[in-house]
């Protein structure tokens, strides 16, 4: 019953993490994805999640958002028990996040502008219908995107504008938490940089936390507070890139390490000395 | 306290009114006073947010909306609120984003004009398609290597062989419907043996055919125009003719090679299937017996019904596929699309056999297989 408040029981920003995961298990038939895996998300921070292909990034992003029922573990979201609890009911919970997925995930027959209305619509019916239409359009050049950019159908969009657009979206209820999956996937480097930089803008702004699931080194150096690596199944290591390096686990080894790993290592090494 | 803002107006020594709001100024609860904000009339010259316990940017939107709109200074910001006023302040913009009104007068010859355009532009896209695909077929007459058999059998599987129950129960109800109802009218006259007749003359040279290409067009036509459409918008049409596939050989001639083929042999099928129907009512409701029904069958119908049929069932395979193709590669653009083609490719096929067939029933006739 609890969870159909629509009120935070917490307040708004309060200092407890938002993300807590305990002895998360998913299992797809004989093929164990995550086995005993803690995570916890500390409030404000951007925590980035990297890992091989097929360690189960996406799935545990899916998990966190109620997307995928794990076969065991706990999963705490804003002081929430997610876990074990109907989809339908978890609506106190969703207005306090925004999920931006992969491709943009942007509705195919809605311009942008009304993707960005289409939560305020559903969550808070209440609001004018202009005040909505304000809001969408400031939402959308807050994420980047030039104003003409509302009137325009996902289809005519770049890459690169549909991540922002969806960005725009994720950010329409003012969520506390926000969920990148691979953001800057696909996009050139200048286009990349000024994702990572209006993250950064934004998660100062407006107070994010922010879970990102990325493969750019560039992004895990210049924005992210912590790292969490994944692997055999588990969270091996969350901290500070020179702290994950300090465990001198192989893999971290090889993938801060590794040619790209250096150069971003590199770039950012002279960044500071400028 | 929780999810409420408030506000209250406030005179000052100097005259001067202040607008001070209270509690938390938050997407969750601006909806139910944002409207008496704007309405608020003595105007004020001054908003006091120092009361505001909570702000976020949709709170900070309409708070510098409505200074702006009075033309008054924001005091009492906390720092976070600062910051918010900031980040929505660089984002304000006089820009008009409501798409241009266009009065009716000129919206209709607009929309008319739109319309003979598409059609122009629609007649065109059906020529070359056409052309195209006649091209692909001469192509593969050239070099016979080229021609994709595994495409053609696997779709001949699907538009036939799994089309078979499905129509063999629509044929054999529809044998059963006919001559039940043909029995009860002829017996009017004394002549509930003519109903051999009528079914096997009705199933042989119109019925059979034309529903088995409705249910075809439904089946087939509205798949291929789905599957065709979902590739042009995966990017997989484009992915092939830069391989140097030509998606028209690969996609589009297949499915046309095998909706022709085997609509001679669905049509067939599904009328002696709707012949056995009518024997099976004629066993059982007018006492004739089933295989007297069949021998019957063949005196009184003569063979060129027979030929009618397998005709005109090509023909209408060829016009369900083409349709499914065409409007499948049409696709362009989002996923609504593909629904839409579906539906015209189904209603188009099914509107344009309905019509060849009139007009073969005439031919049919002139040429002297009444």
């Amino acid at each position: 019953m609890a969870y159909e408040e629509p009120e935070a029981p917490h307040g708004r920003f309060s200092k407890e993490p938002p993300i807590v995961v305990k002895g998360l298990v998913n299992r797809f038939g004989d093929f164990i994805v995550h086995d005993g895996l803690d995570l916890t998300v500390n409030r404000g921070e951007i925590l980035g999640v990297v890992g091989g292909s097929g360690t189960g990034k996406s799935v545990m992003m899916r998990s966190i958002i109620g997307l995928q029922k794990p076969t065991a573990g706990d999963i705490d979201v804003l002081g929430r028990r997610i876990t074990g609890v109907d989809l339908d009911k978890r609506i106190g919970v969703r207005r306090r996040w925004g999920v931006l997925f992969q491709g943009g995930a942007l509705f195919s027959t809605l311009t942008v502008g009304e993707n960005v209305e289409v939560p305020l619509k559903e969550f808070y019916p209440e609001i004018s219908p202009e005040l909505r239409r304000e809001i969408a359009r400031f939402k959308v050049l807050l994420s980047g995107l030039p104003e003409e950019a509302a009137l325009k159908y996902p289809s005519e969009l770049s890459g690169g504008m549909k991540k922002r657009a969806g960005l725009a979206r994720a950010l329409a209820l003012d969520p506390e938490l926000l969920f990148l999956d691979e953001p800057t996937a696909g996009l050139d480097p200048i286009g990349a940089a000024a994702f990572d930089q209006q993250t950064k803008d934004l998660k100062e702004t407006l107070g994010l936390t922010v879970f990102l699931i990325t493969h750019d080194l560039d992004t895990l150096y210049e924005i992210c507070d912590r790292v969490a690596v994944l692997a055999d199944k588990k969270v091996i290591a969350v901290g500070t890139i020179p702290e994950l390096l300090e465990t001198g686990h192989p893999w971290i080894e090889e993938y801060f390490n590794g040619p790209r790993g250096r150069s971003a290592q590199a770039a950012q090494s002279r960044e500071q000395s400028d | 306290m929780q999810g409420a803002v408030t506000y209250t107006l406030e005179d000052d020594s100097a005259g001067a009114c202040k607008l001070v709001l209270e509690g938390q100024l938050l997407v969750s609860s601006i909806g139910p006073v944002e409207a008496e904000l704007d309405e608020i009339d003595p105007r004020f010259s001054e908003i006091d947010i120092s009361a505001v316990d909570e702000i976020d940017t949709v709170g900070a939107w309409v708070v510098s909306r409505l200074a702006k709109h009075n033309d008054c200074p924001i005091t009492g910001a906390s720092d976070t609120a600062k910051h918010l006023l900031d980040a929505v302040a660089d984002t304000v913009s006089d820009g008009d984003l409501t798409p241009e009104h266009v009065p009716v007068w000129e919206r209709v010859p607009l929309l008319l004009g739109g319309r003979v355009y598409q059609a122009r532009s629609g007649f065109f896209g059906v020529v070359s398609f056409l052309g195209a695909i006649i091209l692909g077929f001469a192509n593969l007459a050239r070099h016979p290597s080229r021609v994709p058999i595994r495409a053609v059998v696997r779709q001949m599987e699907m538009v036939g062989i799994s089309a078979l129950p499905i129509i063999g129960l629509m044929s054999f109800l529809i044998g059963i419907v006919i001559a039940q109802q043909g029995a009860v009218q002829l017996s009017q006259f004394g002549a509930e043996t003519l109903t051999v007749n009528l079914v096997g003359r009705i199933t042989l040279r119109e019925l059979g055919v034309l529903m088995t290409a409705i249910m075809v067009a439904g089946r087939s036509g509205s798949a291929f125009a789905a599957q065709i459409g979902t590739m042009k918008l995966t990017e997989e049409v484009d992915a092939m003719r830069t391989i140097g596939i030509s998606p028209i050989e690969r996609l589009v001639i297949p499915r046309i090679i095998a909706c022709t083929f085997m609509m001679i042999i669905l049509g067939f099928y599904s009328s002696i299937v709707g012949i056995i129907g009518g024997a099976v009512i004629g066993q059982f409701a007018l006492g004739i017996p089933f295989f007297n029904f069949l021998e019957r069958i063949q005196e009184v119908v003569p063979l060129h019904d027979v030929w009618v049929g397998l005709v005109k069932a090509p023909v209408f395979g060829l016009i369900v596929a083409l349709a499914g193709c065409y409007h499948g590669m049409q696709v362009k653009g989002n996923s609504e699309e593909v629904g839409l083609r579906t539906t015209m490719a189904v209603v188009s096929a099914i509107f344009a056999v309905i019509v060849l067939d009139a007009f073969f029933a005439v031919f049919f006739t002139e040429v002297g297989w009444g």
